[in-house]
């Protein structure tokens, strides 16, 4: 089982968490001059790394809050774990 | 009424004891800093800051389940009087403030092997270096999610929705039934 590092909660079994997806894709500010592909991009369109991945995840069964995390896809190893609204560590 | 949904009855085993505890009144409370604030003090408790712990004053408990929400522990008759007083206090604030008395039911478990059998079906390290006296969190057992606080070295308070009631109970009772329940 992964023991993922909660922001808020501290390592926490991965029962507790939900993944929620890619993180740090901004929403466009103004959607309606987009082209449908554009669009569709920002819906669907996702990295599929293999290696260092930021996602989000919920602690769902914990404090319930979203929250990002630096992944290896390769290791599973957990790199970085920060709060929603915080930058990326630049070191991972 | 309870008893129509689930047993009430005590589970004794040798070492552990799970029971029905009393009623409680229960207030669920969401708000940023400002809010919590009014809040602490329109219910006499500091609400805790700290991830994972709990406070207790007199027979009120307000217990950390998320950096914005608490989870407001009462007498059933002091429910009002709180709501009262939380409406005041937080005029014009943001907040969220919910009556879920009746959403929850609330188990003890105690005895020498209580952090034994909830490890039975938790994965958390319930060793008391690691869960202190005072830490609570919402976590999951089997397939149920509750809130767990430890209350003393022995004895915990165990928060679980009422249609989850049967489940857990019967859960904690499998793991029992190893120490003679």
């Amino acid at each position: 089982m992964l023991i993922i590092p909660c922001p808020h909660c501290g390592p926490r079994p991965e029962l507790e968490f939900r993944y929620g997806g890619q993180a740090h894709i901004a929403r466009p500010v103004d959607p309606s001059p987009l082209s449908d592909e554009e669009w569709a991009s920002f819906l669907y369109s996702r990295d599929n790394e293999r290696g260092i991945h930021a996602e989000r995840w919920r602690h769902i069964h914990g404090c319930a809050r979203f929250f990002n995390v630096v992944r290896d896809t390769t290791t599973d190893q957990i790199l970085a774990s920060y709060k929603t609204g915080e930058f990326r560590p630049e070191a991972v | 009424m309870l008893s129509d949904i689930v047993e009430t009855t005590a589970i004794d085993a040798d070492g552990v004891r799970l029971e029905t505890l009393p009623a409680f009144g229960r207030l669920n409370f969401r708000g940023r800093a400002g809010a919590v604030a009014a809040m602490s003090e329109a219910f006499g408790l500091a609400l805790p800051e700290a991830s994972c712990r709990a406070a207790i004053a007199g027979s009120r408990a307000a217990l950390w389940l998320g950096p914005d929400e608490w989870l407001l522990l009462m007498l059933p008759t002091e429910t009002d009087a709180v709501i009262a007083a939380a409406a005041s206090a937080l005029a014009g604030l943001p907040h969220s403030l919910v009556d879920i008395s009746e959403r929850q039911y609330a188990l003890g478990l105690s005895g020498r092997l209580a952090a034994t059998v909830l490890a039975g079906g938790n994965p958390l390290d319930f060793d008391l270096s690691t869960f202190p006296v005072g830490m609570c969190t919402r976590t999951i057992m089997g397939k149920a999610e509750l809130a767990i606080w430890r209350t003393e070295p022995d004895r915990f308070h165990i928060e679980v929705w009422r249609s989850f009631a049967p489940y857990i109970r019967g859960f904690l009772r499998e793991h029992m039934r190893e120490f003679g329940a």
